[in-house]
């Protein structure tokens, strides 16, 4: 098969068999930014924003992403511009290995789009779907609230 | 300079392990304390911060290569069976396949001591059948689908007290007791001990299987340039994995190489090289193509590993003032199918003072998947029963918990007979109860009525974590001043690129920016050890500093030489050399280098030897208060105060990072993880990240963390011991004697979710 995708703001033309997942397709085609930790829909490393909604990319059959809008998080800010939340996760010392850490970066920017005052409990809500096995959560979470902070201020 | 070759003795996962290592011969001089310091000690964020948050990072997960084919293993569908006939004929002629290997065409590759890469013996459900690698990994597993084994049941067994019945079914030659006789260790008359003690506690424990379970799974990809192998590993041991692979395929060490750079978490599972990446390089080799293997979830709770289970029966007799007369420690825990080690008596003879002990350890096979060392093999399943027996002696006493401890504090490793270097257990204690607030603690255990009962409990923890040579370090100072670190280390994650950094901006007093680190490359870096064990730190750092002081002084030397002054008249500061008397007299680093015109300056650092005639261990406290819901007999911790002596602490973020973690692990192993198996068939049944439950951010309770040492300057110039597996041990121990605490009943048994705890509460009455 072969569709067009609008991937962090570009058009690409893309083939996939028809039984891809989202996550193969982008991480087939260069956004190997995407991790994938299971492939069962159990971990969070392959959130995506699909239409400003936050999936796990391996649930999504890529067919059914055609011609919609799919921002990973290169699409939120790079290494050279990086975006307040992923500015925050570094400053705090949120990130260890880093292999869950594009997923809570996705996690955590569709949180603060709905939510700019999270509370803490919040925050633990939002992120339940997202394992990580290094860094016990705790920074992540006063991370996340730093960037919140900033957000609103700024 | 001056170097010699030593014979350096080192302890790591429960293994004494003897290396010749070079190492300085004027040993080192320690570094000033941390208060002095600009850049080591300080929380400093990770070199890597962006690269990972942004998703530059690329991990052996996404290598990518030109033609690069893919691969994936058949697996035994049996915990115990033996293969009478296999044929691929049909699944070679798939679309996409490219090819396939197993028993009847490869070589008897030695695997496991007395197994092979391919073994027609299958011993577990998840042995390695065959491998195929195709266009794409959906061919692959399609493939594999097609692949005709017929196999011969044979009887097996799960369990390992089973196991070391008589009758049980023969896993290996030579029967299901590992070497065939038990570890023992005795000191003192442990009867005399029995004899004059007023307490004496009897209790078995039993702790589970846990997998690691790292985000990342285990992966390689290979890639064949005539005979020389390129392999990118996710490893903890880049050199381990050199050798095996050459080892396995008949070719010399130097002809691999091994790349790590990004890593998704190990915790152990990742120290053994995996059949795995032999099967992809002997694939690569007949298909002339290079290939990725990665294993899917599923097969990272079957293959790579686990924490064997145990069952611990202790005894601990104790005077009326509270002296320890006598321990003994009688164990056995199933360490899968192939050797591993389930021993777990280490802190138990060593923590306290105790001069009657024995201990008696079996390691079972039975036939499921393997051990491997986890965080803290055998010391987080050992100190949870040590410090659960003491509590309950305590109470027995009628003493605080903590009272207890202190009044058995041990001064001296009483195996070795030696003195440690270094020892603030005491400091910790307090600093631990102080932060807790240990006087909130129930007198009486159980004492809260209504639904949500609470309580307090610790437990102190020892490990090794002293580091050891042979690790080294090349120091690259380039003509634009900024400086490039080699080293054959690896960071797993913990920060390691981070903390080398640190120590050579230290010393070279230049920012921490202009400093590039390269690791994980056998064929770049000079050796290191493994990453495990809390090893790395200790080990490399003190390398670093060594190169950076040589540097210093080639740029003194310089210096001099170009301004013509005698060296002893200039000193070395914030990356600039002065002359003490004319001022005008100054090089930077970057106008030396002009000067030399040479692209670089280079100067070799190497660890030290450890000091003769000392213990080194890391010790610490951790404190617990948790919440118990005697309605739904779920655990809730609410706090988790860890006070350690870990030597000098080089990175306050990410020091926290490893305790954070450690302690959430430890609350996982506590309450919820646990690998099942299936005693009717054999087979796995928490194979995803869903049935074997993993703490999530839920779970997390509020941490504090606190440091009471300072630099350990009998280690080495830096001075630092190991954090990784402190940081984990002592949990699961404290959360036990918390939950005691709280409702009067002790669990014996991990981990303890809700249903124990409602049937401990019924029991109660
Ligand atoms: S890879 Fe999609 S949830 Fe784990
Ligand atoms: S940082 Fe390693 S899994 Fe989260």
């Amino acid at each position: 098969m072969e569709g067009t995708f609008r991937i962090n703001g570009r058009h690409e033309l893309l083939e996939f068999s028809e039984r891809a997942t989202l996550l193969q397709v982008l991480r087939d085609n260069g956004h190997q930014e995407v991790k994938e930790g299971c492939a069962e829909g159990q971990c969070g490393s392959c959130l995506v924003l699909l239409d400003g909604r936050l999936v796990n990319s391996c649930q999504v059959f890529a067919a059914a992403a055609v011609n919609r809008e799919i921002t990973t998080v290169q699409g939120l800010g790079t290494i050279h511009a990086p975006h307040a939340i992923q500015e925050a996760l570094v400053e705090v010392g949120a990130v260890q290995c880093g292999f869950c850490t594009p997923g809570m970066v996705m996690a955590a920017y569709y949180l603060l789009r709905h939510h700019p005052d999270p509370s803490e409990k919040e925050i633990r809500r939002a992120l339940d779907g997202n394992l990580c096995r290094c860094t016990g959560y705790t920074k992540i979470i006063e991370g996340i609230r730093l960037a919140a902070r900033r957000m609103r201020q700024a | 300079m001056a170097r010699k070759i030593i014979k350096s003795k080192y302890f790591v996962e429960e293994d004494f392990v003897e290396v010749l290592a070079e190492v300085p011969a004027g040993g080192s001089s320690p570094l000033p304390t941390n208060q002095e310091m600009k850049v080591i000690g300080r929380p400093v964020t990770r070199l890597d911060g962006y690269d990972k948050v942004s998703g530059t990072a690329r991990y052996t997960f996404d290598i990518n290569l030109p033609h690069l084919a893919h691969a994936r293993t058949l697996r035994s569908p049996y915990a115990h069976a033996r293969i009478t006939a296999i044929d691929a004929r049909e699944a070679a002629k798939m679309p996409g396949v490219l090819g396939i290997i197993h028993y009847q065409n490869v070589d008897q590759i030695p695997w496991y001591g007395s197994s092979f890469l391919f073994d027609p013996h299958l011993r577990y459900v998840g042995d390695e059948v065959a491998c195929v690698a195709a266009e794409t990994e959906a061919a692959a597993s399609a493939a594999l689908k097609r692949i005709k084994v017929e196999y011969e049941e044979l009887p097996f067994v799960v369990d390992a007290a089973a196991a070391m019945k008589q009758n049980a079914p023969a896993i290996h030659e030579g029967g299901n007791i590992q070497g065939g006789k038990p570890a023992v260790y005795a000191r003192g008359d442990f009867d005399a001990g029995l004899a004059e003690a007023d307490v004496v506690v009897e209790e078995t424990f039993t702790t589970q299987v846990e997998v690691h379970n790292p985000t990342e799974v285990h992966c390689s990809v290979v890639n064949w340039e005539g005979d020389r192998l390129t392999v990118w590993d996710s490893t903890q041991a880049i050199f381990s994995v050199r050798d095996t692979v050459a080892q396995s395929l008949g070719l010399p060490a130097s002809q691999v190489r091994v790349i790590k750079r990004y890593m998704g978490g190990g915790f152990g599972s990742k120290l053994t090289t995996g059949k795995y990446t032999v099967m992809a390089a002997l694939l690569a080799q007949r298909i002339g193509r290079p290939v990725r293997i990665t294993l899917d979830r599923e097969e990272m709770n079957l293959a790579v590993g686990n924490r064997p289970d145990s069952v611990q029966k202790l005894t601990v007799a104790a005077k009326k003032d509270g002296t320890l007369s006598a321990m003994s420690h009688w164990s056995y825990g199933a360490v899968g199918a192939y050797p591993s080690g389930a021993a777990c008596s280490w802190p138990l003879r060593t923590i306290y003072q105790c001069p009657n002990v024995k201990t008696e350890e079996y390691s079972v096979f039975i036939n499921a998947g393997p051990g491997r060392p986890f965080r803290a093999p055998g010391h987080v399943q050992g100190t949870f029963a040590l410090e659960s027996i003491l509590d309950d002696v305590a109470e027995k006493l009628a003493m605080d918990p903590l009272e207890f401890r202190r009044k058995n504090h041990a001064t001296i490793d009483q195996v070795m007979n030696l003195p440690y270097t270094s020892k603030k257990l005491l400091e910790a204690y307090d600093a631990g109860a102080k932060a807790i607030g240990w006087d909130r603690r129930r007198k009486v255990p159980g004492a809260d009525k209504g639904r949500y009962q609470r309580g307090l409990g610790f437990a102190s923890q020892i490990w090794w974590g002293a580091g050891t040579p042979p690790a080294g370090c090349i120091l690259k100072l380039n003509r634009d001043g900024s400086v490039r670190l080699i080293a054959g280390t690896q960071d797993i994650g913990t920060g390691t690129y981070t903390v080398m950094a640190q120590v050579a901006a230290e010393i070279l007093e230049i920012p921490i920016e202009r400093i590039q680190v390269n690791l994980g490359d056998t064929a770049v870096g000079p050796y290191c050890p493994l990453s495990g064990g809390s090893l790395t730190t200790p080990s490399v750092t003190p390398a670093v500093a060594d190169a950076a002081l040589q540097m210093k002084e080639k740029l003194l030397s310089a210096a001099a030489a170009i301004l013509e002054v005698p060296q002893g008249e200039l000193v070395y500061q914030r990356g600039e050399v002065r002359h003490t008397g004319d001022t005008s007299k100054k090089k930077t680093i970057v106008e030396i280098l002009r000067e030399m015109r040479e692209q670089t300056l280079l100067t070799y650092g190497a660890r030290n030897a450890n000091p003769e005639g000392y213990a080194i261990n890391s010790f610490g406290a951790q404190f617990a208060e948790v919440e118990v819901d005697t309605l739904t007999g779920h655990v809730k911790v609410i706090k988790v105060v860890a006070a350690h002596d870990i030597g000098r602490a080089v990175n306050r973020l990410t020091l926290e990072n490893q305790f954070h973690g450690g302690i959430l692990q430890g609350i996982g192993f506590a309450l919820m993880e646990e690998r099942v198996i299936d005693p009717q068939t054999g087979k796995v049944l928490t194979v995803n990240l869903h049935d074997y439950k993993m703490p999530t951010i839920m779970d997390m309770p509020e941490i504090e963390v606190i440091i009471v040492s300072e630099a350990d300057t009998k280690i080495s110039n830096v001075g630092a011991k190991g954090v990784g597996e402190p940081a984990m041990i002592p949990t699961p121990g404290a959360i036990a004697n918390a939950i005691y605490n709280a409702i009067g009943v002790r669990l014996h048994s991990l981990p303890m979710t809700p249903d124990k705890i409602l049937m401990a509460l019924a029991q109660k009455g």
